[in-house]
């Protein structure tokens, strides 16, 4: 009977989950320096997905089909992604303030794009995202090499992360300022704020498989996260094969930055603050965290899109500007709480 | 379940930390591991738990080597109850203890009905059914350390390996502690730091010194005032009682020495 409550109250969720989203995205769509009707947006998709043949006005039908929804979902993805590598690292970690902005991750991802974009690194070989990839990898080794060299304490791999940010950014600075163009170097400085702008469709064809590959994976690994609880010795004693689970879920967020910092730039804050107003919320047990951060974080990114379109009539402001000035404050009260909680 | 170590040396950092030890665990009893700070002990258990491979020897379990089985097969046979192992996650007592459930579980073994009851059982063994709703955070220190030996229960292990359980444990909590271990009628190996604790629940000790074993046997046998001056470089008398218990007295240092029929007929 319980197991019946249980499973219908999951279902429940699910569903109610799934409609939030929906509902966001639509949102996404509808919202914007000019309002279009929510039933346009409707038809506008059912003509797009179903050929309903609803006669629109082609502007309107296009600014929610080629921009804002597209838009929507990669923000959507973006949140997502971010908020799993977040909830990852708090966990294998165990640091409240990890995620892949302070860690240097999301820098090396940015240092990876622009020397594949700029420099031509890889030669056709590499694309964007792998050379994002590849820096996002480069980035957490050098990190992490240098918290163990610092040390056991909390404090060195976000120290570590600090040291590794600035010299990954400068790199990039370098990068733009030795070999970009004007043009080019304008368009990388506001990119590298986190920027929706230029999103369409292709970009939500690497988005969305990204976010829902992440999503299953941390998903398989949501008991071995849960046994981290007491670190990594204490998994280790409850049967969790530790070293393969960093690599997995390690690589997993990497991955999963690194494809959305190709895409919209590094997005700060949004890693470390979505999973704990999750873990408020439904509390610590991985296999419904890992979903609930999902959720929220695409929801947030899609509400922190439509502020940044709107909150300056005439001008978009970039998105990792909207997250910084919520996640900023956050991180204050939360490392004010650490500081209360020793 | 049959626990062994042969022959097995470990260093760490170019400094050897342990040097050919061999230990059998008889099943069912309650084997004692003493000896000062740094002579090995902590090493030894995390050797026998399977998460550190000896440099060389080997590590066996019902005859088979330790490291041919995956961490989920050990997990299955054994369960390791560190020195305070904490969290800053707002976790509550139950959930710590369903954590034990953890190697039983896969993505074609979900949680069920038994894992719930089993939780409840390991609960009610340590006695703390009644905070099972309390957060980790408010607990006290011998009730954590009681929720992690729920934990290791809840894994069904055939041999329990505590690392120094009874540390920062007040004097009725840390004899709480090891008497609820005893009464669990499981194959135990455990660190202590008290040579009367060890004296008093244990059925053999091993006595380390510098990364070997130097004696291994009954209390009474292993814990003489000669082997305990030399290991650990205090005076002591033993009073030796029946059953093969004995119990340790500490003298001050400089002291004179009492003679031991004395004290025998003190005890007596």
């Amino acid at each position: 009977m319980i197991g019946f409550a249980n499973s219908l109250s999951r279902t429940g969720a699910s569903l109610l989950a799934l409609f939030l989203l929906f509902a966001a995205l639509w949102l996404g769509a509808a919202i914007g320096e000019t309002a279009i009707p929510m039933d346009v947006v409707g038809r506008t998709i059912a003509n797009r997905l179903w050929q309903a043949g609803y006669s629109l006005d082609p502007i309107n039908e296009g600014v929610v089909w080629n921009y804002r929804l597209s838009r929507a979902v990669v923000a959507a993805c973006c949140g997502s992604a971010l908020a799993l590598s977040g909830v990852v690292l708090q966990s294998l970690l165990r640091n409240p303030l990890a995620d892949p902005y302070i860690l240097g991750i999301s820098a090396g991802a940015s240092t990876g794009a622009v020397a594949v974009a700029i420099l031509g690194f890889g030669a056709g070989l590499l694309t964007m995202p792998l050379g994002a990839f590849l820096g996002a990898l480069l980035a957490f080794g050098l990190v992490s090499l240098l918290a163990m060299r610092a040390g056991r304490g909390h404090g060195a791999i976000i120290l570590a992360g600090v040291a590794g940010s600035q010299l990954f950014n400068a790199l990039t600075s370098l990068i733009v300022t030795k070999a970009a163009n004007a043009e080019q170097s304008r368009a990388i400085m506001f990119w590298l704020l986190g920027n929706l702008s230029g999103v369409r469709w292709p970009d939500a064809w690497l988005a969305v498989p990204t976010a829902v590959i992440g999503l299953l994976v941390c998903l398989w690994h949501a008991r071995a996260l849960d046994a981290f609880t007491f670190g990594s010795e204490a998994a280790a004693s409850l049967g969790v094969p530790v070293r393969r689970v960093y690599v997995v879920l390690i690589g997993a967020s990497a991955m999963m930055t690194a494809a959305m910092v190709s895409i919209v730039g590094s997005i700060g804050f949004a890693g470390l603050v979505i999973p704990h107003a999750a873990r408020m919320l439904v509390g610590i047990r991985h296999g419904v965290l890992l979903p609930a951060s999902a959720l929220i974080g695409a929801i947030f990114m899609i509400a922190a899109d439509i502020v940044s379109r709107v909150i300056i009539p005439g001008q978009v402001l970039p998105i990792g500007v909207v997250t910084a000035l919520v996640g900023a404050p956050a991180f204050a009260i939360l490392l004010g709480r650490r500081g209360a909680a020793r | 379940m049959r626990l062994s170590a042969c022959n097995v040396s470990w260093s760490k950092g170019g400094v050897s930390i342990l040097e050919n030890v061999s230990l059998d665990v008889v099943p069912g009893e309650f084997l004692g591991i003493v000896g000062p700070n740094g002579s090995g002990k902590t090493s030894l258990m995390s050797l026998l738990a399977g998460l550190r491979r000896p440099k060389s020897g080997r590590i066996l379990v019902d005859g088979q080597a330790i490291d041919r089985l995956s961490r989920r097969e050990i997990a299955k046979r054994i369960a390791l109850v560190e020195q305070q192992a904490e969290t800053g996650e707002r976790i509550s007592a139950r959930q710590a203890v369903e954590l034990g459930r953890t190697p039983h579980l896969g993505a074609l073994a979900p949680w069920s009905s038994k894992d719930d009851a089993i939780v409840d059982e390991a609960l009610r063994n340590v006695d703390m059914e009644r905070l099972a709703a309390r957060l980790w955070h408010t607990l006290s220190g011998g009730e954590r350390q009681r929720l992690h030996i729920a934990r290791a229960l809840a894994q069904q292990p055939q041999v329990l390996l505590l690392d120094e359980p009874t540390n920062h444990l007040d004097i009725g909590h840390q004899i709480g502690l090891l008497q609820l271990v005893r009464q669990q009628k499981l194959t135990a190996v455990a660190a202590l730091h008290d040579l009367n604790h060890a004296a008093m629940f244990c059925d053999r000790i091993a006595l380390m010194s510098g990364g070997r074993i130097v004696a291994l046997g009954r209390p009474s046998d292993v814990l003489s005032g000669e082997r305990i001056a030399a290991v650990f470089g205090i005076d002591v008398d033993v009073v030796h009682e029946s059953g093969g218990r004995c119990h340790i007295r500490y003298r001050p240092p400089g002291s004179p020495v009492v003679e031991m029929p004395v004290l025998r007929r003190i005890s007596s």
